[in-house]
């Protein structure tokens, strides 16, 4: 019982972060239409930009600002301006296969500037265990998963209880209504990329002190955001954070007890289970078929 | 390439064959090497081309079925058995893989084929990776052996070029000539207006795996010929990433254009090697290329020639009502 009260723990940390990044992910896929395949590059590089801060001499706090504030600027601002606006009209797949090669682009950037080698990167959240009902779980793991909800809750509030919540849910269910109500809708969408950003960030700053920074570290996590958005119901903000939290328990359930050599086979058969009997995700709604 | 007068098109297209034939001949074996690689992918890259430019869906897993290909005619050839039945096998596995993979998929619709054939190919990979019996997991297959076609040996790397070569050339004519049949037309009626296909009656579902399942048996195909190219496979090549590539290739390259993987692929191929020179950055330059390209042209290469074309046709077209504008004016 007690190491199944560990895995799920654990379980539930790591997939309160694949929810952060499945959650950026489908913010931009309703706002924009971009299935964007560098999500996971997008985590791996903030943690990277924050080590260069570090090395720079900043301490570890304002580091975390500098990656923040840097990972706004190029994977919010400068990924929308110069990749997705010129594209977008082109519809939905050459996009997507930019940002493939962005996602090359992002790897092979890192491993020539920084280091093609895994480097430490420091925790947020002090190392050693505290105990619950007389059971030791790893401060780590608690602390991840606090602040993966708090930031989740933060957004839910900022979207559903905020006028520009609002704003930005009229932007992404219906532009053109949205656009004579008066909803900057332009701004709107700007301003998912730039939330995204910031969702990357942290994920980044949580996820990395448990699988050091690596050049390579965002093909996994990508595609497990990819698999928990889509599990979750890709047109649904509460979706995507059930379907990462359930990849995330899914995937150590799996490594503890199936077999660790298929602990990645386990959520793609969920997935695929998913898409047979409800395609539309557990939690999103049905998409009208269009023939 | 419609663009052209016809014997302009026939001289084009034999001086390229002959030059594909003939300069290789004093290549070193690095170059035919990669030459031959080149074929390869384009066989992969002319597989998925059929699926997703002509009859409109995205796979994600021709990279999968490369593999699939590439293992079969590992296991098979190493027990001594002759490559073209591993091509069978090969064919037969993917093409049913394919159809099966397909089913679910359409059930509910299109673009889910995406997401199933994504998890297929990372599945596909971690069955290379861990059934040890079969596969010889990581340390892979070594030593496979090349051919005999013919009886002649293609042990020495040009006529394993030329082997290559010539199955691209067999695959593409059959290609050319499905896409002029009627099933070809009615993969281009699936893309443009499915709801007018099934109006039609034609069975678009069918259809739709059909496309599917031929261009997941041309990656089976391709694998057949990468396994003796290479004489050794482990499961790294065949992973999620190589899907990605052979979709870049034909996207970059010209989907629904024929000769649109023929391009990809060659930029795919030769691009890094030609920037080989600029170290560490080759394949970030790769990226920008790729990315800029799409900027510019979201059709791919082809579709530059083809805006091209449109462009020359439409001048033309209104010089021809200029002047008889003018004529019509200039009489009484």
């Amino acid at each position: 019982m007690s190491n199944l009260f560990d895995l799920l723990v654990a379980g539930l940390a790591t997939g309160a972060i694949y929810a952060i990044v499945a959650v950026g992910f489908t913010l931009l896929w309703q706002t924009s239409q971009t299935i964007n395949f560098a999500q996971g590059e997008f985590v791996m590089l903030p943690a990277f930009l924050m080590l260069a801060a570090m090395q720079a001499g900043a301490p570890f706090w304002l580091a975390i600002l500098i990656g923040i504030l840097l990972s706004m600027l190029l994977l919010g601002l400068g990924f929308k301006l110069l990749l997705v606006d010129p594209m977008l009209r082109h519809g939905v797949l050459p996009l997507a296969i930019a940002t493939m090669a962005l996602a090359i682009g992002i790897k092979e950037a890192v491993k020539q500037f920084f280091s093609a080698e895994a480097s430490p990167f420091p925790s947020i959240v002090p190392a050693g265990d505290i105990s619950i009902f007389g059971h030791p779980v790893s401060l780590q793991s608690l602390g991840v998963l606090t602040l993966a909800i708090l930031a989740v809750i933060g957004l839910t509030a900022l979207l559903n209880r905020t006028s520009i919540g609002h704003q930005m849910q009229a932007a992404a269910q219906n532009p053109t209504a949205a656009r004579i109500i008066g909803v900057p809708v332009e701004r709107m969408i700007l301003l998912t990329f730039l939330i995204n950003a910031v969702l990357v960030a942290l994920a980044s700053l949580l996820i990395t002190p448990i699988y050091l920074a690596k050049f390579s570290s965002g093909e996994v996590l990508g595609q497990a955001a990819f698999i928990a958005a889509i599990v979750g119901g890709f047109n649904q903000v509460r979706g995507a954070i059930a379907g990462g939290l359930l990849i995330g328990v899914v995937d150590n359930l799996a490594a503890a007890y199936v077999s660790t050599q298929y602990r990645a086979a386990i959520p793609l058969l969920l997935l695929i289970v998913i898409i047979l009997f409800r395609p539309q995700g557990i939690l999103g709604r049905p998409e009208e078929r269009t023939v | 390439m419609t663009g052209l007068p016809r014997y302009l098109r026939i001289a084009l297209g034999i001086i390229v064959i002959a030059g594909l034939i003939i300069v290789p001949m004093n290549f070193n074996r690095y170059g035919l090497f990669i030459l031959s690689q080149w074929a390869v992918m384009t066989i992969a890259a002319i597989g998925l081309n059929l699926t997703l430019g002509y009859a409109g869906q995205v796979s994600l897993a021709q990279g999968a079925f490369v593999g699939i290909g590439a293992y079969a005619a590992g296991i098979m050839t190493s027990q001594g058995l002759p490559l073209i039945a591993a091509l069978g096998v090969a064919i037969i596995l993917c093409f049913a893989i394919g159809w099966l993979l397909g089913y679910p998929a359409l059930r509910v619709q299109h673009h889910y084929l995406a997401f199933v054939t994504l998890a297929f190919s990372t599945l596909a990979f971690l069955v290379f990776r861990n059934e040890d019996w079969l596969t010889k997991g990581i340390y892979g297959i070594s030593n496979i052996p090349r051919p005999n076609v013919f009886g002649f040996p293609t042990n020495r790397p040009l006529p394993f070029y030329y082997l290559c070569l010539g199955s691209l050339g067999i695959v593409s004519v059959m290609v050319w000539w499905l896409i002029r049949s009627p099933w070809g037309r009615a993969f281009v009626a699936l893309r443009e207006n499915p709801i007018r296909a099934l109006s039609l009656g034609i069975d678009t579902r069918r259809y739709t795996l059909m496309a599917f399942a031929i261009g997941s048996a041309l990656g089976g195909v391709a694998g057949t010929l990468y396994a003796p190219l290479t004489q050794y496979i482990d499961p790294v090549p065949f992973n999620l990433s190589l899907s990605l590539d052979l979709l870049m290739m034909v996207i970059i390259g010209g989907a629904g254009f024929f000769f649109g993987p023929f391009l990809g692929a060659m930029i795919a191929v030769l691009l890094p090697e030609w920037l080989r020179f600029t170290q560490g950055y080759y394949l970030m330059l790769y990226a920008t290329a790729v990315i800029l390209l799409l900027i510019y042209s979201p059709s791919g290469l082809l579709g530059i020639l083809d805006r091209l074309m449109a462009e020359r046709r439409t001048r033309t077209a209104s010089a021809l009502r200029a002047v008889a504008k003018s004529r019509l004016e200039a009489a009484p």
